[in-house]
């Protein structure tokens, strides 16, 4: 087929951004300064556990809450009527035009010691609470930025879903709770599992969340990661070096996502 | 499905990539405003119009905020009077911090004519052979330089670089809650317990060293191991009283009151008193980092004369004035100082006086390649230091995590298994 041809430019484009960066972080984490190979920064990596395990465990918390949150949006919207659908998911996408900085920074306002909740909450009498420079503003940050990349799938799985299979549910003398667990939930794996994802790897990933709302003391890979390059030692040996064994960790997890997936379509 | 999938993820790749743009900071940004009242005059208009209709350029980085747009009434635009002047084309772009500026040279991918590094930076570029040493007969200005900023020791034989501006590190603080004498606060106020959660600290280790090997009695270019071991544990002592390690956040956390205590520098502590008067700002008695920022030209620079005009340039009175004016940092350009209002010329903030810079203020060289990553670890080590209390359960917790979620896939695959036997 001539068809293929036109597959061209992405090829050449995924060849010169994808594939030859990686091969060269691959390179530059094995080497040292004089090109010979070394095990030394992989090995070095290790001492930085604690901040690879906040890292997993901040992004996993994020990922379950945008789950939970998302699941009930996502079966609402995809029940609504066709026309009120597009106006919801654009409410829902509203966020995502706006700078992801600013959006970050605004939550650096609103929860400061003098910030406007804090400022709200002293009307009442309460507090002030330390709501910044926590891991859960770190948190926060991950869920409000990523929640609509939870929504977008699990919505475009459950709109597939006709409604004639509830019917059927009940007819078979379904209780309100195995229709979820039986008949919803299962129809809606694939996009649980992208949705996860989806959340997961940017939110892993991510270093100016911690650096606004963590207070820099909430290290997280990414931050290290640029610490690497932009920080007092420059060491690029030893950035990829973390880079590598991230991409090796999602690539993990990924792995047992798809386990998941009742048809072993991998959709990522 | 797969439409959306794709676009979920172009979204991704260009929130990222905005994310990181809007990190390097704005570019060029000229405003050719009409209203210039200060009318420019330069020695000799010759000496700048040699290159004129030539179509050359320069590409200048410098600091962000860092050179006078003529946007406020009655200054100058450096660049657009430079243009003008001389013909020559001048590409503007900013950097943050000096590592990004090293890393973007490093990387050999930008060329630049112009750039203006910090102290210890230019002294780690000589060493690597990143910048080149000037034609001092192209830039007849620099007998306006004032003598002690000839000679530092970043660039001994003054061969590399042309001061631009200075200044000195000390303490922001508030002075309605803090009831001290300004003559009594020293650097122990950043450790202080009874401010806990009200102080902030610099978010890069070479700064945060340095107030604590001042606070030890140490040089703030050590490179000995156990004082910089016994440094980190200085700062670590801090770390319960810190609410955050921050840069240019403490413009915002400070201007809105939202902390109390924050090292930073003389120049901006100025522009954050002027947003919130209940600031005040001293340069602690036990001495402190004095800070200089210099022109150069690196190595690959393509037009090395063009560049020195425009260092020339920006040694003018006129210009120098404009420049210091707008950014509010020190000035060693002798003639621009004269230039200034008296009160400023007499701010301690600005221009502490000429014994305390002799005896109690040092320049940062630069530290050999193992002192700097040693530095990093141990900065690294000292922000991911948990309390005790949180990191022993979360090691476990993941691990048990993990090995549910493994068994959990096995036993499900086990059963699918079974499944499709029947």
């Amino acid at each position: 087929m001539k068809l293929k041809y036109f597959s061209a430019p992405y090829l050449v484009w995924m060849v010169v951004f994808i594939v030859v960066p990686l091969l060269m972080i691959g390179f530059f984490a094995f080497t040292n300064e004089d090109g010979q190979f070394t095990m030394k920064y992989i090995s070095d990596v290790g001492q930085y556990a604690n901040i690879f395990v906040r890292s997993i465990w901040l992004s996993l918390i994020a990922t379950a809450i945008c789950l939970v949150i998302a699941y009930p949006v996502a079966f609402i919207l995809s029940r609504m009527e066709k026309h009120k659908q597009g106006t919801m998911l654009m409410i829902v996408m509203l966020p995502m035009w706006m700078n992801f900085l600013l959006r970050t920074y605004a939550w650096m306002t609103l929860l400061g010691n003098n910030g406007i909740i804090n400022h709200l909450l002293g009307m009442v009498g309460l507090g002030p609470f330390k709501l910044i420079n926590t891991s859960g503003a770190v948190v926060l940050g991950m869920v409000y930025n990523y929640l609509p990349f939870m929504i977008l799938p699990l919505y475009s799985v459950m709109e597939k879903i006709d409604n004639s299979m509830f019917e059927a549910a009940e007819d078979l003398g379904c209780s309100y709770f195995q229709t979820l667990f039986r008949v919803i939930v299962p129809l809606s794996v694939p996009g649980i599992t992208s949705g996860i994802t989806m959340v997961f790897v940017p939110a892993i990933s991510t270093f100016i969340i911690s650096r606004m709302l963590g207070g820099g003391s909430n290290l997280l890979i990414g931050d290290l990661i640029e610490m690497q390059f932009l920080g007092n030692a420059y060491n690029p040996h030893l950035g990829a070096a973390i880079s590598l064994v991230l991409m090796v960790i999602i690539l993990v997890i990924m792995t047992v996502m798809n386990q998941f997936d009742p048809d072993d379509q991998v959709l990522m | 499905m797969k439409k959306i999938f794709s676009l979920i993820s172009a979204a991704i790749l260009s929130m990222s990539m905005l994310a990181s743009c809007a990190e390097n900071e704005d570019s060029a940004e000229e405003t050719e405003e009409e209203s210039v009242q200060q009318t420019l005059t330069v020695a000799d208009t010759e000496y700048y119009t040699r290159f004129k209709d030539k179509g050359i350029s320069i590409n200048v980085y410098n600091w962000g905020e860092y050179i006078s747009t003529g946007a406020d009434e009655g200054t100058l635009d450096v660049n657009g009077e430079f243009e003008k002047l001389t013909g020559i084309k001048v590409n503007y772009t900013n950097f943050a911090t000096n590592e990004e500026l090293y890393a973007k040279l490093k990387g050999g991918a930008a060329s630049y004519d112009v750039i203006i590094p910090s102290d210890y930076m230019i002294s780690k570029m000589i060493n690597e052979d990143m910048i080149q040493p000037l034609d001092f007969d192209n830039i007849p200005n620099f007998s306006y330089i004032m003598e002690n900023f000839h000679n530092q020791d970043y660039d001994p034989e003054n061969a590399y670089s042309v001061p631009y501006t200075w200044g000195t590190v000390g303490i922001i603080y508030d002075t309605t809650m803090i009831d001290m004498a300004a003559e009594d606060i020293d650097w122990d106020l950043l450790w202080n317990e009874d401010y806990a959660d009200q102080i902030l600290m610099f978010d890069n280790p070479r700064d945060a060293f340095a107030i604590a090997e001042i606070m030890l009695g140490y040089s703030i270019n050590t490179e000995n191991e156990e004082e910089l071991r016994h440094a980190a544990a200085k700062l670590l002592s801090q770390k319960k009283n810190v609410q955050a390690y921050v840069m240019d956040e403490v413009f915002d956390k400070m201007g809105a009151g939202d902390a109390l205590i924050a090292p930073y520098y003389a120049g901006d502590a100025l522009t954050i008193m002027e947003d919130n008067e209940d600031l005040g700002f001293v340069v602690p008695k036990s001495g402190t980092n004095l800070f200089i920022d210099a022109m150069c030209v690196p190595t690959n620079a393509r037009q090395k004369e063009a560049a020195e005009m425009y260092i020339n340039f920006m040694c003018e009175p006129d210009i120098a004035y404009s420049n210091i004016d707008y950014i509010c940092y020190s000035t060693p350009h002798q003639a621009a100082y004269e230039m200034l209002d008296e009160e400023v010329q007499q701010s301690h903030i600005s221009y502490p006086d000429q014994d305390f810079i002799r005896d109690k203020t040092t320049v940062f060289v630069n530290l050999s390649d193992e002192a700097n990553q040693l530095m990093q670890d141990l900065w690294t080590e000292m922000k991911s230091a948990e309390d005790e209390t949180a990191n022993r359960w979360i090691v476990p917790v993941f691990l048990v995590f993990c090995i549910l979620l493994m068994a959990f896939v096995l036993i499900k695959r086990h059963i699918k298994k079974k499944k499709d036997i029947f």
